[in-house]
Formats: C-alpha cells, structure tokens, sequence
C-alpha cells in the first residue's frame, strides 16, 4: 500500500514547494498529487482552501505550475505526478493546450473532481494522443451499476472518496468504506487508491492488503503550517538557506509519522 | 422538460460539475421534481400558498404617469414586490420547500448574500415547521445584521461563514459541504436560476409563474402579447420567470439588464453576458467573468442581489442564440431610476429592479405610444432605504 501524498502547488512558496516535493520523493512516495489552487472550488475543505488562497495571492497559476513541473522534472524528480484541477482553469487555457503541457511535465495522470463522467469525453479526447489517464473518483453514495460502469472504464487508477464530505481529517471513515474497496477491485483492472480524510496510514492498515495506495492531503499541509509556525518562533537567526533546510527536515519528521 | 433543454443543458450552458459526492444526491432531488411537477395535487397545494400566503397573482399595473412623462410605449410593472416578503423569491422558495416535504426532509438549508433569500428561506420554514439553517459570508453578516436577525425571529439559525473571503460563494461551498454530509435528512434550497442540474430548471419552473400570469393579465388588459420585457439579470431567476412563459412568442422581445456597476469599460460590474467568458463556476456551464488566470473576477454593483459572476445557463442560452438581448446599466442610472419611480408612482422600487426600471426609460420615449413594455418589478425597495440614505449624507 503506496503513500500518495497531495500538496497544494506553490505552498508555502515556490522554492519550498520544490524542496518538499524532492522530500516526498526521498521518503517513498512513488506518485504526488499535486493541487492546482482555484478561489471556488466545491470539494476542498478549509485546510485546502487556506493553503490554496495563500498560494493565489503569491501568484500561482495553472501555467505557472506547469512550469514548476517541467522544471523539477528537469532537475531529476521521477515520481509520478497527478494534476488535481478543477474543470475550470483547464476551460481557460484550452484543454488542448492544458494536456499539450501535461504532456510536457510528464504527468501520469489527471484528476478533475468537479467533471463528472457524463461531461468527460471533451477533456479525454484531448488527453487521448499523449495517453493521459482521467482519473475516476467513485464515492460511498455512488449507486452500484454507475459504479461498477466507473470501474471497468477506469484508466490509470481508481480514487475511493472515503468520507462524505469535502476533504479534510477524520476519525470515522463510512462503515462501507471496506467492502465498497472490494467491490471495486473485483471490477477494475487498474490500481485503486483511497483518499480524503486520511490523517496517517495506521488508520487504515486492516485494508492494507486490498488497497494499491492511501492519500494523505490536509492533514500534510497542516503539518506544514505547523512547522512555519514552530520555524518562525524558534527566533534563531537564520540564513536563507539553513531555513528552508530546517523547514523541509521538519516536515520529514511529519512525513516518516504518517506512513507509521 | 422544455425544448429548450437536454439533459440538464441549454445549449452547451448548464449541466451538473459537481464532484461524484454530489451526484446521487442531485439525480434523486431531479426525479423527484419531474415526478411532482405536473401531479395535480402537487400544483393545487403550490397554488394555494401562492394565493393564500403570498397574495397571488401579483397585479400587472400600468404606470401611467411614467409612460405619459417619458412619452412613448406603454408601461406596465409586474408587481412582485408586492408578494409576502417584498420579492419574487418566496415563489421558488415555497416550490421547492413543498418538494423538500414530499421527499420527508425536515431539515432545509440555504445560501444568503444579502439576505433576502434567507429571510424567504427562514419564512417558508417557519410557516411549514421544518428546521432551517442559513450559510452565510461572515462579512455578509456583519455588513447585514439586520437580516440575520430577521432570520433569527423566524427560527432559523445563521451560520457566518469563516472561510475563503468570507461571502456568498463561502456560502455555497459550506451549503453544499452540509448537502454531501446530511442529505439523508437535509433539502438545500437554491435561490436563484443558477447551480447544478436540476437547479435552474426548478427554479425557473417555480418562478415561471409570474410569465404565466402576466401573459393573462396583459391579454385581459391590451387583448395583445406585450412587444418587450425587460427584468434585472444577476443570477437570473426573475427574468427567467418572466421570460420562460414567453419563449414560443417570438414577436415579444425580451431584455435582460445586467448590472454595469461603474460603468462596463471599468471592469467594475457584475455583467457576464455583456463582458465574460464561457466558464464553468458553481457547479455549471454559463458565461462569467473570469481573470486571465481562470480564477472568477471579482464584482461590483449598487445592488447585492445582482453582485454575482455567473448567470444562469439558460440566459447565456438566450443570448447566444439571439432570443435575448443582454444590456447594462450603470449604478447612477439605476439609482436615478429608484428615485423617479418613487417619484411619479409611488413605488419604491428594490435597487436590483431599479435596473430593469432604468433601460425602460431609455427605450420607452423612442417607441411608439402603441407599444407595451411590462418590466418585472421583482422588489420593493425598503431594504435598501438605508443604503440610498448612507449614499446621499
């Protein structure tokens, strides 16, 4: 079972963002979800949004973090990353254009939450020649004969939603969550990956034998804004580099906690 | 359905871009909608509030001193302000309150800008004893403290909301994040024409009564269909109300007046139609008015019902394919227009009708005396006393 962490791009700036992506890496995350920051998004829950305002005000943009991407990629970053965006900065772009950049970050997948399958053909079509999975996000109210018709056409992987809810972290997952996860595998031909509210991967490690990987979103980013808080009152004179440093140890700590 | 929509799509505007949470929920509230719209007791139910506690049919009055003063068309004013609660909001409310108890929902939930929609919202709960939860932009609750507590001597419970920026679209999000959370027990009442499918759809049908009625009031009055409509367009749900009735009629013209806030050239306005994109936001396919990154632009206008960046689906419908025109009017414009229709009728119109109250007085004096416009007067202006009163100390 995989460690997939999600981080906001350009949280908490552009620099540490990078170094913490090279981290996460380091610390066995073979796939990173990285979130596209949008000002309305329907899914997010505040951790999120707060990280996400924090990085619009900073100037972040979808094409910004394309170049970001292209750029730790070129500095030898190999896992694989997914774009979480919602369906509207792709609109503004162009997908053509959005999935040609896609192409060129060598992202291994896309995840649009707020584009159900019924409107998804456009989005695939113009994903299709760089071989660009969509990803299926399936929930524990999605009715079985819609779900099972999201499995078997799932590309790349499949993503359990495990609460109800927008994200953000939890102590009670759905009491379905288990056997929903089954059902799934039964169906699908690809991997399947559990996602929203996951605070650390003890929570979840009776289904450790099903699942292929488990995201962890809020509750890093907390961690995150956790330790700039500790950082920043430490009131040690630092120089730039040997706060960026400590900064990106801290939140290792967190990192090397969570997958316990 | 209308002909106008497949699938929950009006052209390529509308639809459902709701994450998968959201799905189940909003497929089930639509078959239970087609299931009741056309059932007899149903209608007869709605009917009887609309009558009984609203004081429908709102009259179709002819403002004589205002058409004789600017010496053109005919002028008649839809009265919705006159309906319980000042607005033609308790209509949709009332409609899908209805629909909550057909579905054994008790407790309803809403989304507030300004407040009206809540206040509507916290009526029809009180009236039918369902449990009613108000979201609210915490800086929305403190710029209108009086409708919060309006909203509380009704019984409901305002909830500020204390994420993002703190306003209406914070509003939605927490509304729907309790929608996905609660929607076994729990109806979210969407005010305007706008949202996912089936959203607009039911809003359009709850307020299309107010078409319905004009369309029999002015044949009763001129024996003629009307040769212009003209209603304010934030979200859109009184225009579509007025205008839906009418799609078949092509010689009647229709208007939309979006508000121009300081003027269109300064960016300044809430006019989507007049200066946008074709985006999805909130939930659906419409034009709004979008930043070059693809983040929603931020908006202004005089009027807090009309302050929104989107427009309802079926407009951007409308205006793409011709069967509307879309125009703006400034915030001095529709200001002069709240003061001469107070003026010359007696009728303090709301700011947000005030609006559609202003593009009359451009067009009526170049129409000929043989023509009839009918604005819809959605509401009275009371609330806004205060503002206009702030304004001119």
């Amino acid at each position: 079972m995989d460690f997939v962490p999600f981080i906001t791009a350009g949280f908490p700036n552009e620099t540490l963002f990078k170094k913490i992506l090279f981290m996460l890496e380091e610390e066995g995350a073979k796939m990173i979800e990285i979130g596209v920051p949008y000002s309305d998004p329907l899914a997010d829950g505040p951790t999120i949004q707060r990280t996400s305002l924090r990085a619009i005000e900073q100037g972040i943009t979808l094409s910004k973090i394309f170049d970001i991407i292209k750029e730790v990629r070129a500095t030898g970053l190999t896992a694989s990353l997914i774009l979480f965006t919602y369906y509207n900065p792709l609109l503004q772009m162009g997908l053509e254009k959005a999935t040609e950049q896609m192409m060129q970050g060598k992202l291994q997948g896309v995840l649009v939450p707020d584009l159900p399958f019924e409107e998804s053909p456009l989005l695939k079509s113009a994903l299709a020649p760089y071989h660009i999975p969509l990803i299926s996000l399936i929930t524990p109210t999605t009715p079985i004969h819609r779900r099972n018709m999201l499995a078997k056409q799932a590309d790349g992987f499949v993503y359990i939603v495990s609460s109800l809810g927008v994200t953000g972290e939890r102590s009670v997952f759905h009491q379905k969550i288990s056997s929903l996860i089954h059902e799934v595998k039964e169906v699908a031909s690809v991997p399947v990956v559990l996602g929203f509210g996951i605070k650390q991967r003890s929570q979840i490690e009776d289904m450790a034998n099903v699942l292929d990987g488990y995201v962890i979103g809020s509750a890093l980013l907390r961690r995150i804004e956790e330790v700039e808080n500790q950082v920043a009152s430490d009131n040690i004179s630092l120089s730039i580099e040997e706060y960026e440093d400590r900064y990106v140890e801290n939140v290792r700590q967190h990192v090397k906690e969570m997958q316990v | 359905m209308s002909k106008v929509e497949q699938r929950g799509f009006f052209g390529e505007f509308g639809g459902a871009y709701v994450p998968e949470q959201l799905q189940e929920v909003l497929t089930k509230l639509d078959q239970v909608f087609e299931q009741y719209k056309e059932d007899p007791v149903f209608i007869e139910e709605l009917h009887y509030y609309f009558n009984d506690y609203v004081g429908r049919p709102s009259p179709l009055y002819y403002a004589e001193r205002l058409s004789n003063q600017l010496g053109g068309a005919k002028i008649y004013l839809k009265r919705e302000d006159l309906n319980h609660t000042g607005a033609h909001k308790i209509n949709n409310v009332l409609g899908q309150a209805l629909l909550a108890k057909r579905m054994g929902l008790k407790r309803i939930i809403a989304e507030t800008g300004a407040g009206q929609h809540g206040v509507a919202t916290a009526t029809a709960s009180a009236m039918f004893g369902l449990d009613c939860v108000i979201y609210m932009g915490e800086e929305d609750t403190k710029r209108q403290q009086l409708n919060v507590f309006r909203m509380e001597i009704l019984g409901a419970k305002v909830i500020p909301v204390k994420r993002g920026k703190r306003t209406l679209k914070d509003a939605v999000d927490a509304a729907l994040e309790d929608l996905i959370e609660n929607y076994k027990d729990t109806f979210y009442l969407l005010g305007s024409a706008v949202g996912p499918h089936p959203y607009p759809t039911i809003v359009k049908h709850f307020q299309s009564v107010i078409g319905q009625e004009a369309r029999r009031q002015i044949m009763d009055k001129e024996n003629r269909l009307p040769d212009y409509l003209i209603a304010a367009v934030g979200g859109g749900s009184n225009a579509i109300g007025l205008f839906a009735p009418f799609y078949e009629d092509k010689e009647v013209k229709m208007i939309g007046v979006e508000p121009g806030g300081k003027g269109l050239s300064t960016g300044l306005h809430a006019a989507p139609l007049n200066d946008g994109e074709p985006s999805v936001i909130h939930g659906f396919r419409t034009y709004a008015m979008m930043k070059e990154n693809g983040e929603p632009k931020e908006t202004h206008s005089i009027a807090a019902g009309l302050d929104y960046p989107g427009v309802g689906p079926e407009h951007s419908f409308y205006k793409d394919t011709g069967r509307a025109d879309y125009v703006a009017i400034n915030d001095d414009e529709a200001l002069e227009a709240f003061h001469r229709l107070s003026q010359l009728e007696g009728i303090i119109p709301a700011l947000e009708s005030s609006h559609a109250v202003a593009y009359a007085m451009k067009l009526a004096p170049i129409l000929d005396k043989d023509k009839i416009i009918i604005i819809n007067l959605s509401g009275r202006g009371d609330k806004d006393v205060q503002q206009v009163y702030n304004m001119n100390r």
